[in-house]
């Protein structure tokens, strides 16, 4: 047992820390949220020449090898900051479905491409119902000649609005969930970016006849309900990751405000009432990020990390969502107001909560494994 | 980073493992049915359980394994310390009297005379004596410091008068450590000394409080000019507090609370898979499936501070763990009452039943719903832990 980052992993952490800092303080962040493109391009291309969007590729597709628990150290560091970017739509969602799913020219020619910063990628998988299941699709792509052809629409597709390329999930006949790579330039694609608090560009994604061939597959027609569950298993540990770091965030934000802030002559950070709910903040922050660190141990140590994956993502759920309820509170009314650091991670706990799944949909995950196997490995 | 115990590691726990599953085979009906402080203290067939563990773990070496080598510990990492109480909360096994070796043995060890430690450590070792913590008071709760019960010098004694309450198993044990004022002139956390009590002093009186549950676990304990030699003073007199308030690095990451709590999900798993209700199993309800999910993903977040804490305190990390201590106190404290209360809404009117043919789980779970918010308010009440947390893990200031 070893329960320390290693030297590499805490530079990676202080120098993504310093970047964000520096490059992307909360007013910058306040202002790309506000834009049509709901990133900054200049801030990507830095994010791309420190290496980032290589960190989980192997050497060979032009990536750096890194652990599963590097990107997890670079998801709490977005987190902390709300850096707005492609990051996860590109490299972590589609990247993963590549690197899982493709063959070996598309990993070789996509993920080279998402690596040198070329190619932003999103995510066509919910729609209309929006439901989380995996297999909850009824989009179906027909087989014309030599061609698919995709008809229908896509919701809250991240990314949609700035990408190069999408990744569709759609039923293809008797092979079932299939995976279609996309441009986004296709004619019959009409994207309208859907307006949420967490600024995340969600997108709808109409589908008009829109023809895609044979070797736009990903992978083989039929891999994509396994592929796809390869993915959200890591996006999911990756996405809480990201709220382990707006936990971490919003106490350290509060605590200093809750020493600074006087009323009837005392900071508040004196009284019980703020004193207990920060204590139960920063438990809530200690269980979550040590059972990240654990479950994405898992990850990289090779183990069966399905259901923990969900058991962490309905803790974090929770837990986001409570320290970011009671930062705000603990703010008083400055907390409240747009221009607040704190209510930027307000506005983001409750959207991230659907990210990759809600609790409820986790909680049954877990449920399931627990009443198939009755006792609990340790 | 890695989760991973070495072999050596993965060869104890199995070995702690198979002692215990093997031993608990012939344990007594109430610790299935009871909280661990009912099964030891409650019944005598439990308590006579409770000492044969004893001398069982003092002989395997296990009862003083984090002890300094020079008390005849083997001062074991605190890694293999946390194994070995997983394992033992897990089959819910006794012998370990706390008071003795894991409260008044250190602070023995680092205040007593050399006569002292000769002639109480070695029973405590052995498994042979039971001590109980003379501490709180009727007036004196979370405010310790302001304890009233006096101990005046009178030639080569000290006459003890007053009262102490909660004291847990003050009915079976064979000595208490009182924390008691030696100097009435003055307040609070000055002038307070501690001594090794004899229970069987005259002028001691047991009066045992009986818990909602039925169950005698906790005491009042009365003294009326009671003789005290003054060979037991522990340390110097008039410098108790700070003997209160010194640990050795024990394993206290709560992480056997977690384990018990395991093995009490894995029969309430058990249990929704053989129940019927309204033609289906308690397991295909959706509400009882989310609600057991939602324990085991409590359990497991508080599982992972838990191995944190261990892990600094290791590495001799003592400015995180203080607060975190107390997270973890406060945390498996309230999931213990948490999983109680959805275990008997999960069993509906079935619930509510204490230990007889009709109690699901012998009635262990409504025992665990009454015996647990006693937990949130021992050692620390929560609200003194939350202050705690607050104080060291946020750095809020605390007004006098």
């Amino acid at each position: 047992m070893d329960l320390d980052f290693t030297s590499e992993q805490e530079m990676l952490r202080d120098s993504a820390a310093k970047f964000f800092s520096k490059e992307c303080p909360f007013d910058r962040v306040k202002e790309i949220e506000e834009t049509e493109e709901g990133y900054s391009s200049e801030l990507w291309q830095k994010v791309v020449e420190l290496g980032w969007t290589g960190l989980i590729f192997p050497e060979e597709y032009g990536g750096y090898d890194g652990t599963f628990l590097d990107l997890i150290i670079i998801q709490e560091e977005i987190g902390k900051s709300v850096f707005l970017s492609p990051f996860f739509s590109t490299v972590i969602q589609c990247g993963l479905i590549i690197l899982e799913g493709g063959t070996e020219d598309q990993k070789k020619d996509l993920l080279g491409q998402i690596v040198e910063g070329s190619l932003i990628m999103a995510l066509a998988h919910y729609e209309e119902e929006g439901s989380y299941h995996i297999a909850s699709v009824n989009m179906a792509a027909e087989l014309k000649g030599d061609q698919y052809v995709l008809n229908g629409t896509k919701m809250f597709v991240m990314d949609a609005n700035i990408c190069n390329k999408l990744i569709v999930v759609a039923k293809a006949g008797d092979d079932g969930l299939s995976l279609f790579l996309v441009d986004a330039d296709d004619p019959g694609l009409t994207i309208t970016k859907i307006p949420t608090i967490g600024r995340d560009n969600s997108c709808e994604v109409i589908f008009k006849d829109v023809k895609v061939s044979k070797e736009n597959v990903i992978g083989s027609p039929g891999n994509g309900l396994e592929v796809l569950e390869k993915m959200y298993a890591k996006a999911t540990i990756a996405k809480a990751a990201e709220m382990v770091g707006g936990c971490k965030v919003c106490i350290d934000i509060t605590g200093d405000y809750a020493k600074q802030r006087e009323q009837y002559g005392k900071p508040i950070g004196g009284y019980q009432a703020i004193q207990h709910y920060m204590a139960n903040m920063l438990l809530a922050y200690d269980t979550s990020s040590n059972y990240l660190y654990r479950v994405a141990c898992m990850v990289d140590e090779g183990e069966d990390f399905g259901a923990e994956a969900s058991s962490l993502k309905a803790c974090v759920n929770e837990n986001f969502k409570f320290v970011s309820e009671r930062a705000v509170q603990i703010h008083g009314g400055i907390g409240t107001t747009r221009e607040a650091d704190i209510a930027l991670f307000y506005r983001r706990a409750h959207p991230y909560k659907s990210m990759c799944g809600d609790t409820a949909y986790h909680y049954e995950k877990v449920a399931e494994k627990l009443l198939t196997e009755g006792s609990i490995s340790y | 980073m890695d989760f991973k115990l070495t072999e050596e590691q993965l060869a104890l726990k199995k070995e702690f493992d198979d002692f215990f599953r093997e031993e608990m085979k012939n344990a007594p009906e109430v610790y299935q049915n009871e909280g661990p402080a009912e099964a030891c203290y409650a019944s005598d067939e439990g308590w006579e359980f409770h000492q044969y563990m004893k001398k069982k773990l003092a002989k395997k070496g296990w009862l003083t394994m984090a002890w300094p080598k020079e008390y005849g510990g083997r001062e074991a990492p605190v890694i293999e310390q946390l194994i070995f109480n997983e394992s033992h909360a897990y089959y819910r096994a006794p012998g370990i009297d706390g008071f003795g070796v894991g409260m008044f043995a250190p602070s023995l060890m680092l205040y007593a005379n050399d006569e002292q430690k000769k002639r109480l450590l070695t029973p405590i070792a052995r498994g042979e004596v039971q001590y109980c913590q003379g501490w709180s008071e009727p007036n004196a709760g979370s405010d310790l410091a302001s304890l009233r019960t006096a101990a005046i010098k009178e030639g080569d004694h000290y006459i003890v008068n007053g009262q102490k309450t909660w004291t847990t198993g003050a009915h079976r044990a064979d000595h208490m450590f009182l924390l008691a004022r030696t100097d009435p002139s003055q307040k609070r956390s000055r002038g307070l000394s501690v001594f090794n009590i004899d229970m069987s002093l005259p002028g001691v009186e047991v009066r045992p409080i009986q818990y909602m549950n039925g169950a005698p676990i906790y005491n009042e304990v009365f003294f009326t000019d009671v003789k005290v030699p003054a060979t037991e003073l522990i340390g110097d007199e008039n410098d108790g507090w700070k003997q209160t308030r010194d640990t050795m690095n024990f394993e206290r990451s709560g992480a056997g609370s977690f384990a018990a709590i395991r093995r009490r999900l894995e029969e309430l798993i058990e249990y929704v898979k053989t129940t019927k209700r309204d033609g289906k199993f308690l397991s295909e309800d959706p509400l009882v499936r989310q609600k057991l999910a939602r324990l085991y993903t409590d359990m497991e977040s508080g599982r992972a501070l838990a191995y944190k804490i261990a892990w600094l305190q290791e590495k001799g990390n003592l400015i995180f763990s203080p607060a975190a201590a107390s997270e973890s106190k406060v945390f498996s404290s309230e999931l213990g009452q948490r999983m109680a209360d959805l275990a008997i809404d999960i069993m509906g009117p079935y619930g509510h039943v204490e230990h007889s043919k009709w109690s699901p789980l012998g009635g262990s779970m409504i025992d665990t719903y009454q015996s647990s918010i006693g937990y949130n308010i021992c050692a620390g009440s929560n609200e003194i832990q939350r202050n705690i947390i607050a104080w060291v893990g946020v750095g809020l200031p605390r007004f006098k």
